[in-house]
């Protein structure tokens, strides 16, 4: 288990890099707690996967240092390291049985014997492969092999850091509730540093105790999943996490009202005259309610989808286009509502920063 | 046109793919297969295209009977979860390939070409190649190329799998209306529940190979006929308990009884089995039916809005979806709340016995 520090560091893929753009990983400082669970949340493209590299080892930073425990690491490799990884795609030796797959990575660090059988048969049984123990890996499913390729990377418990990317995308829905939820009850058994690379907030934001949204090359926002929800700190953050994400309106703000297409809207703090090009009304569609009849700002419902255990409808506000969750209970008739905001959840933003405000 | 699956089963070996499914899609229509893997969504995406002959059954386009006639000789179109582009080709010249294949004069060509494009919004991409283009740029190329042959019947097979989760949510809401300007018949598979309920039409829900139910999406997902229904149409996984209907109330293990509401009113006295998703699982009395159950917690996931927390009770694995954050230890007591107004019940054989009133509203 370690505490691991990003120190200034940076990547670029091609050689002598000269303006920010050929870096894939622009200057990051950060910090991984010793015996945290994070998660590594952003789009295709945004560094994720390159920032899990330089932690493991697969990839070296054009700039700056990685330290382990305060011990710099930058030139050592990931067995040096001792990082255990799964990655997106099973690695299992299919001419090997499940248990001698999962009993690998032990006889590699020579472990050996009672201990090497029960860590095996723990593993096995919280993946749910007592069963195919003695199965050779060949035979099984996709979904199967995964759950082996997890078990080889959570089945060695004296690793600095285990490492995981995009672990559950080939894994059936149902499958992944059972999987992500033992690993987290195995997070809090064993207290390993944990870091997991995904695209799907789901996961990220179930499995984290602290997520870490990029875009582009760069952090955006490190916090909790409740701070990441509640107090998106760019408007990016707002449209990726969420489902819908965020909405964002065009905005005139002066003191404590906003002004969208012509509407007053009572803002929960005070705002000086914010200084950027584009200023925005931020406000998820969990915190905008459709009013009782002849209340509220007028809208148009354009569509109302029915996703089971809630509904989403589309409105627009004039030309702006909103989402508002709505119960599974609750029927939308009519070509026109009303709507109205939970005041404490608005949020302005500048150029597609959170700006502040006074209480 | 309209395609007709009639008694299908399909075999390999000794193993039963597909067993006994009959399906009829209407022209113009949306239909998502959802299944777990290995339910049998693509065998029945290649036994439709003519790709695959069935080992019974018979396969019928407008009433013709087309079993064992090959897909060259079929009008359908496929997209696969693995996006495939030809990576020397433009994107214009990848969408054109069908067209060129079919001999169409070059007038007409670049028309379809462009309107396809348009409907995809590549209209900006068409001189790159795809390598260029992100992965939601490249599987839009795909079904651009699908969509642009004209084809009667489109088949997608989880086409939005490798995609990222916000690009996924966007082709979600856009995919629907542009399958209504087709007028083909589209057979989308996946095995995400959510997809299925975003993009509306009509649901077959699969399971080990045979449909199980089909009918109009959220029809399905409120009525599901059996367990086997509930279980492929929930995320998370439908919670379930075995109880026993007498005196007019059912008894679940540890003592708990429900009263006689909602679908549990009018049962005959017997062994039932109650389900019930995650969001009728409550922290909180819900209402004045509402039942205390004693369960100890698991674990707790929190989405940042919400908590998923999962316990167990009585040996059974439950998880409960509560708004706002809910810090709860593993190993704790926990005290959770069912309301009889909300449940599904389900025969001994599986098969519904009764459901919740919405569901005979909606």
């Amino acid at each position: 288990m370690a505490r691991i520090d990003l120190a200034d560091i940076a990547h670029a893929y091609g050689p002598r890099p000269q303006s920010e753009a050929d870096y894939a990983l622009k200057r990051i400082d950060l910090t991984f707690k010793q015996g945290g669970a994070y998660a590594l949340l952003g789009p295709s493209g945004c560094g994720k996967t390159t920032m899990l590299n330089l932690i493991s080892g697969l990839l070296v930073p054009t700039e700056g240092s990685v330290l382990f425990d305060g011990v710099d690491v930058t030139e050592q490799t990931s067995e040096q390291r001792n990082i255990a990884q799964v990655f997106q795609f099973p690695v299992v030796y299919d001419t090997m049985t499940v248990y001698e797959n999962l009993a690998f990575p032990l006889r590699n660090r020579r472990v050996e014997g009672a201990v090497l059988d029960s860590r095996v048969r723990q593993i096995a049984d919280m993946l749910g492969l007592t069963r195919s123990l003695q199965q050779k890996a060949r035979r099984l499913t996709a979904d199967a092999k995964q759950k082996i390729s997890l078990g080889r990377g959570l089945v060695r418990s004296d690793v600095s850091a285990m490492l995981f990317d995009e672990p559950l995308t080939v894994i059936d829905p149902q499958l992944k509730w059972q999987l992500r939820s033992q690993l987290k009850t195995l997070h809090r058994q064993v207290g390993n540093t944990m870091i997991y690379v995904t695209h799907d907030q789901t996961e990220a934001l179930t499995f984290a105790d602290t997520v870490i949204v990029m875009y582009d090359g760069r952090v955006v926002q490190v916090g909790t999943p409740e701070e990441l929800f509640e107090r998106p700190n760019h408007t990016f953050v707002g449209y990726f996490i969420g489902s819908p994400g965020m909405n964002v309106l065009p905005a005139m703000v002066e003191g404590r009202t906003a002004t969208v297409a012509g509407h007053p809207i009572w803002l929960p703090r005070s705002y000086e005259r914010p200084s950027g090009a584009r200023i925005e009304l931020g406000v998820r569609p969990e915190f905008v309610r459709i009013a009782t009849e002849g209340k509220g700002l007028p809208v148009r419902v354009s569509r109302v989808d029915d996703v089971g255990r809630f509904k989403i409808a589309r409105v627009r506000l004039a030309d702006h286009a909103l989402n508002v969750m709505v119960g599974e209970d609750v029927r939308l008739s009519g070509e026109t509502a009303g709507i109205e905001f939970d005041h404490a959840h608005l949020h302005i933003y500048a150029d597609g920063e959170l700006v502040e405000g006074r209480a | 046109m309209t395609l007709e699956l009639r008694n299908i089963t399909k075999r390999v070996e000794a193993e039963t793919h597909i067993a006994n499914v009959s399906l009829t899609l209407a022209r113009g229509s949306l239909n998502v297969l959802l299944g777990a893997t290995l339910a049998g969504k693509t065998t029945l995406l290649r036994l439709m295209a003519g790709l695959d002959v069935p080992t019974e059954g018979k396969v019928l386009v407008n009433g013709q009977d087309v079993t064992g006639v090959p897909v060259q000789k079929r009008s359908v179109a496929m997209v696969y979860q693995q996006f495939i582009n030809f990576p020397n080709f433009t994107v214009y010249e990848n969408i054109a390939s069908p067209l060129r294949v079919a001999g169409v004069a070059s007038a007409d060509l670049d028309r379809r070409v462009r309107e396809a494009a348009g409907l995809m919004r590549l209209d900006r991409f068409l001189d790159r190649y795809p390598l260029e283009l992100s992965g939601g740029q490249q599987q839009r190329t795909a079904l651009a190329r699908a969509i642009v042959k004209r084809a009667d019947l489109l088949l997608l097979d989880e086409p939005l799998a490798n995609l990222d989760y916000k690009l996924r949510e966007e082709l979600r809401e856009e995919l629907p209306k542009l399958f209504a300007e087709i007028g083909a018949i589209t057979v989308y598979a996946t095995a995400e529940p959510s997809d299925a309920l975003l993009l509306g039409g009509n649901t077959a829900t699969l399971s080990e190979g045979r449909v199980t139910q089909f009918g109009k999406t959220v029809d399905v997902y409120r009525r599901p006929n059996d367990k086997a229904t509930a279980d492929v149409f929930s995320d998370p996984p439908m919670n379930f308990i075995a109880a026993r209907i007498s005196g007019g109330v059912a008894h679940l293990p540890g003592g708990t009884i429900l009263p006689a509401r909602g679908p549990l009113a009018g049962l005959p006295d017997g062994e039932i089995t109650l389900g019930f998703r995650a969001n009728h699982l409550y922290l909180r009395a819900p209402g004045p039916d509402a039942v205390p159950v004693a369960a100890t917690v698991a674990i707790v996931e929190i989405t940042g809005s919400e908590s998923f927390v999962h316990v167990m009770h009585e040996g059974s694995r439950w998880v409960a979806l509560a708004h706002g954050i809910h810090e709860l230890n593993p190993g704790a007591p926990v005290e959770l709340y069912l309301d009889p107004n909300r449940i599904f019940v389900f025969g001994r054989d599986g098969r519904l016995m009764a459901a919740p009133a919405i569901a005979a509203a909606a």
